[in-house]
Order: C-alpha cells, then structure tokens, then sequence
C-alpha cells in the first residue's frame, strides 16, 4: 500500500526538532498530491497532520511564491524577468510564449495545461534568460527555442 | 585570464566533483580529518586567522561571529548550524554553482563549521526553486552517511518555497521554525538566540564552503590572497551585457575593469558600458568611467559609494534606460516585502508608482523631488535592509543619471523611444496589478495556429 498524505508528512516531521518546522515540506507534498495546488481539502490535511489550524496552514502558504492556492495547469511556466534576464531579451521570451499558449502571462490555458508566469530572479542571471518548467531550469532561452518547449509539454 | 588560484573550485578542472572518490582524490576531506583532531577554539582561531568575512552580503568576519556564541557550559541548549542558501539576491547565482560543482567540499565546511561551534545539528536552507542543487546534496549527503563520515552531525537539508525575505537571517529562522518568513527585531543576535532560541550560527553557502580551504591550507596563507580587509578568493556572478556571463572565483581587488573586459570578453553586440550595478540588486549603481576605477573588494568599492555586497555584478550597456531600471527594481523590492513595516510595504510601491509616471512622461519636476523623499523616509526607518536596499538603489540611479530623468519629464517621455533594453518587461507585481484591475499591462496578443 503506498503510503498516504499524512504518513509522508509524519516522516517528514521526524527531521525536525519541532514539528512546526515541516510545514513547508508538508505544504509541498500536499500541493503535488493535490494537482499542484493547494484546495481547502490540502490545507485541512496538513493541519491535522501538524496539529495546527487549517487557517495557519493558509497563512503560510500565502506567504510563499511556489505555493498555489488557486487552481494552476498541469505544467507551470516560469519566466525570469529581473534585470538580468531582462536585459538579454526576457520579453521577447515572454511574447513568444504568449504568443504560442495563447494566454497573457498570470494565465492558464483553456484546456488547463499549462499557467505561464513571470517570476522574479531565478539565481541563473549569467545564464538568461532563465526560464522553470515545472521546476526545472531551462537556461539561454530564447524567443526561438519557445516553439519546442511548448511542444514537450503536450496537448 | 587571470591566473588567479582557485580555491572554492580548487581541483574541478571546470566540472563537477559529484563522486566522493573524486573528490577525495583531489585531496578532499583533509580538512574534516585535520579539524576533528583539532578543538573548537583552534577551528575559530584558524578562521579569526584566515580574516574570513561573510559571503553573504553583509561582509562580517566568519571567525568573530562564531565566537559570540555561548559555549555549551554557558548555555546548554542545542546550538546549531544553519546554512544560508537562499541565494536570491538579483544578479546572484554563486551559491548555486558551488552547490553543482563542489557538493562535498561545502558539507565538508558544514562539519568543520558545526565542530566549531559545538553544535551538532545543521540545516541548510536552500531555495525551492533551485530543485537540482537539492538533489546534488541529497546524493552527496547519502555518501558521506553511507561512509559514516557524518559522525554525530545530523544535517538537514530543507527547501524554502519561494520568498527573497527568507534570505535575511532572522527571516530565515522564522521561516525555519514554520512561521511566516518574517525579519526579526535585534538583538537578540541568532548567536545569542536563534532557531528555536538557541544559540545559532547563520552562515552563507560560500562562506561555508571557504571554511575547508582555509583548514587545509591554514588561515595565515589564507589571508596573503586577496587584499587588506578583503582577503581570500571570492566567486563572482557577472551577468547582463557581457559576451561570457558566468561565474568566476577571482582574488578581492581584482580591477572590476578587467572583469568586464578581459575575464568576461567586454561588452556584447557590439555596444558600450553604460553602467554597474556591483554587488547584486541592491548595492547603488556605477556609471562607466567610475566602473573604470574601482577593484572589488571591501575598501574600494565602499569609497567609491556602493558596496561588494554579494559579489553580483550586473553590467548594463547604452541601451538601458535608468528610468526603466529604477521601474523594475523598485518592483522586485515592493513584490518581495515580507509587509511586516509600514515604510517598506507602502514605499517600495510608492517608489515604483512614481518611477512608472516619469517612465510614462507624466512625471513633474516635484515627482522627482518626491521620488527622493519618499526614499528617505523609507530609508533607514525599516526592520531589516530590504526597504533600504530599494531606497537606496533608485537614489543611486537619480544621482548618476539625473539628466536623464529630468529628460523623461522634460521631453514628456523616454528619451528611448521604445528601444530601451528594458522596455515592456512584465514583472510579477505588473500581472498581480492587472489581476487587481489595476494597471493596464496587456498587449494585444496575436495568437498563432
Ligand atoms: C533582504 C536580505 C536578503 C538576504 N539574502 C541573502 C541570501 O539570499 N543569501 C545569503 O547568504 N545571505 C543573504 N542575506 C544576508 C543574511 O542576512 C546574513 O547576513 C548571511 O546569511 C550571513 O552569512 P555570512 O556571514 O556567511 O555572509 C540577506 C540579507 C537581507 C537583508
Ligand atoms: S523592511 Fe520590508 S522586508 Fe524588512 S521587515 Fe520591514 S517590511 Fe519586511
Ligand atoms: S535575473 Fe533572471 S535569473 Fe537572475
């Protein structure tokens, strides 16, 4: 039997002296279980595995960038356009991908695929631009290679 | 090139030692063998030697901060190690690339560290979205435990979830003990009373890592690199309008000069130095001929008005519209501001706000004035430097290019014309806004296919 939420979060909680501590981690699992984001259901599980309130749990996940407490697409796209990135051509990456999803950046596909964001510094500023596709760092992106990143991630 | 000596980096040969047996076979884990024969003191006295000054920004000596904490027959709570990998400074990407490359060489530091200061539990913070750094130390960390190398050190490798703020020390530790990631008031210092009230050392990654050179090599040869006050090597994150951006471990005192033009191939496209800012985002701004002077280090970039900072030097060629700048600057202050201070929340917004209508050519000769008032009064009357980085940053744009602020309110618009290097980025505050019905950012869309 795999194991549940809760279980994972218990583990997870051993690492710290203070079982508070987790919250992060714990809000993290939620989220991936949740389709990457965080619905009332996400935020009663993590509370009761915590032992704190579910309006805590929302607290804390307000707080952080990578924490969704709206409904996000499958696959998250995320555009660095700090000064870095910026000044190496970050909007027209931005445009480009757009133009090809079809949504302003904030937005998420119709068919609920993919939410394209702009973000801030991505601490890959001498590799720009710096795009993350659900987390992971594609670097020197360019308008150009936008087309084949859209592609990978299906319809 | 330089034929600067790498001791961050030392025996990488430009990739990546991932392997415990590579890293041993360039000499790896000398230093863990060596500190453990050594007592807590002598590991301090190295580092007091060695004249070590944080790399995380605030430059304070690595060696004196860990002698504030109390010895353990002071105060017998737990004392802990907290490593500061946050690494969100604009312009920074250092802490990641050691991370990549040289896994066991900052555990090996994070183990000198904690025998240090007696501690025997260690947290590295480390930033959500650097997901593969994480991974590099999950692999590193199995390695060492799988050779009992680890001792009675538990290290705990824990990622943050997206927030600037959490890389002020205090945040962290808020964020750390499962609070919002909130500053902090001090004193009390996290030496005195940190995470969970005990006495704690912050320490950034790079710091962290030096801390095993300087074991092998002894603080004394340490400290003949680099210059007066600014010993040692330090890793700097060049990026913008460079032909080779990168990173690039360099002695303090380098010429910032031959960083540009020799290390990182002079200016791209063709076009020329307008600007740099030399210390990460919130480090004031240098014009070209000032860029021209200094070296980087401690001394000389503070007499010349700014500061090392993070060691981030972010190069900005003619193309770059100062008001621009200042635009998405202020954003990323006011998008990062934990809210905790009146001053901050509301005038990082302000800040941004009044740098948009002089952008929009709406701008007066009092909105210039207000601009800088609105600044001091931010300035200086926050919780932690987050406000203060954003004030002083925009002042510093103000006073190197005034002419061409006053250009903006005097010709009712930018002098660029739309060709700015920085004209209709999109920061996350202008999608936020637009969400709200604030301002229009939206740009008709020509959707293809
Ligand atoms: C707003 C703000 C953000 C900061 N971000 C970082 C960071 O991302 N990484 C870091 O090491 N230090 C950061 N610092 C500095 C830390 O507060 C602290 O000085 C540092 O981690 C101490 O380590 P060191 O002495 O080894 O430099 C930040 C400070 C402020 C005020
Ligand atoms: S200065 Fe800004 S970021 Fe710092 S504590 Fe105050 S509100 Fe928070
Ligand atoms: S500015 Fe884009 S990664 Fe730092």
């Amino acid at each position: 039997m795999s194991p549940t939420l809760h279980d994972e979060i218990r583990e997870v909680v051993k690492e710290y002296p203070e079982p508070r501590s987790a919250i992060i981690p714990a809000l993290r699992l939620a989220q991936e279980r949740h389709g990457g984001w965080l619905p009332d259901e996400a935020f009663r599980q993590v509370a009761e595995a915590l032992d704190v309130t579910p309006a805590y749990c929302v607290s804390i996940a307000s707080f952080y960038d990578m924490f969704h407490t709206e409904p996000v697409g499958r696959h998250l796209v995320e555009v660095c356009t700090n000064v870095s990135c910026a000044v190496s051509g970050a909007q027209r990456v931005v445009e480009a991908f757009e133009r090809e999803l079809g949504v302003h950046a904030g937005e998420t596909t119709e068919d609920g695929n993919v939410t394209l964001r702009t973000v801030e510094c991505l601490g890959g500023c001498g590799w720009a631009t710096v795009v993350a596709v659900d987390n992971r760092h594609h670097l020197r992106v360019q308008a150009g290679d936008v087309g084949g990143i859209v592609k990978e991630l299906g319809e | 090139m330089s034929s600067a000596p790498e001791i961050v980096f030392a025996g990488t040969d430009g990739g990546a030692l991932t392997e415990l047996a590579a890293y041993e076979a360039v000499g790896g884990l000398t230093a863990l063998r060596r500190a453990r024969e050594m007592t807590p003191a002598q590991i301090v006295a190295e580092l007091e030697a060695s004249q070590l000054r944080g790399r995380g920004g605030a430059f304070f000596p690595t060696g004196r901060k860990w002698s504030f904490l109390p010895k353990p027959e002071q105060n017998p709570r737990p004392h802990y190690l907290v490593v500061n990998a946050d690494e969100s400074e604009p312009g920074t990407f250092k802490d990641r690339e050691i991370m990549l490359r040289v896994p066991f060489r900052f555990l090996e530091g994070c183990l000198v560290a904690a025998r240090a200061i007696e501690s025997t539990r260690v947290f590295v913070y480390i930033r959500g979205e650097y997901l593969r750094e994480f991974e590099v130390l999950v692999s590193a960390l199995e390695q060492l435990r799988a050779r009992n190398l680890l001792g009675d050190v538990t290290i705990v490798l824990h990622r943050g979830a997206g927030a600037y703020i959490c890389g002020e020390e205090t945040a962290l530790l808020e964020s750390l003990e499962g609070e919002r990631g909130q500053p902090r008031t001090k004193p009390p210092f996290p030496a005195i009373a940190g995470l969970y009230a005990s006495p704690t050392a912050v320490n950034n990654v790079e710091s962290i890592t030096t801390v095993t050179p300087i074991i092998e090599m002894g603080g004394a040869e340490y400290a003949k690199l680099g210059v007066e006050d600014s010993t040692g090597t330090r890793v700097f994150s060049l990026s913008g309008n460079v032909v080779r951006p990168g990173n690039y471990e360099l002695p303090h005192g380098y010429p910032l000069r031959d960083l540009i033009y020799e290390v990182g191939g002079g200016i791209a496209d063709g076009r020329t130095l307008k600007a740099v800012i030399p210390g990460g985002s919130s480090t004031p701004i240098l014009t070209a001929s000032e860029a021209e002077k200094v070296t980087l280090d401690f001394d000389s970039l503070s007499q010349a008005g700014t500061a090392i900072g993070s060691a981030a030097v972010i190069v900005l060629d003619d193309r770059c519209c100062m008001v621009q700048l200042g635009v998405r600057v202020s954003q990323f202050y006011e998008h990062e501001s934990c809210g905790k201070c009146t001053p901050c929340r509301v005038g990082t917004r302000w800040l941004t706000q009044i740098l948009k209508k002089i952008e929009a050519g709406h701008g007066t000769h009092a909105d210039l004035d207000l601009l800088l008032d609105v600044g001091d009064h931010v300035n200086g009357t926050c919780l932690c430097p987050l406000g203060d980085s954003d004030a002083i940053a925009v002042a510093s744009y103000v006073a190197k290019f005034r002419e061409e602020f006053l250009q903006h309110i005097e010709d009712g618009g930018c002098p660029f014309h739309g060709t700015s290097s920085l004209d209709g980025i999109v920061a996350p505050t202008d999608v936020h806004e637009a969400h709200a019905g604030g301002a229009e950012i939206h740009r008709p869309l020509e959707v293809v296919g």
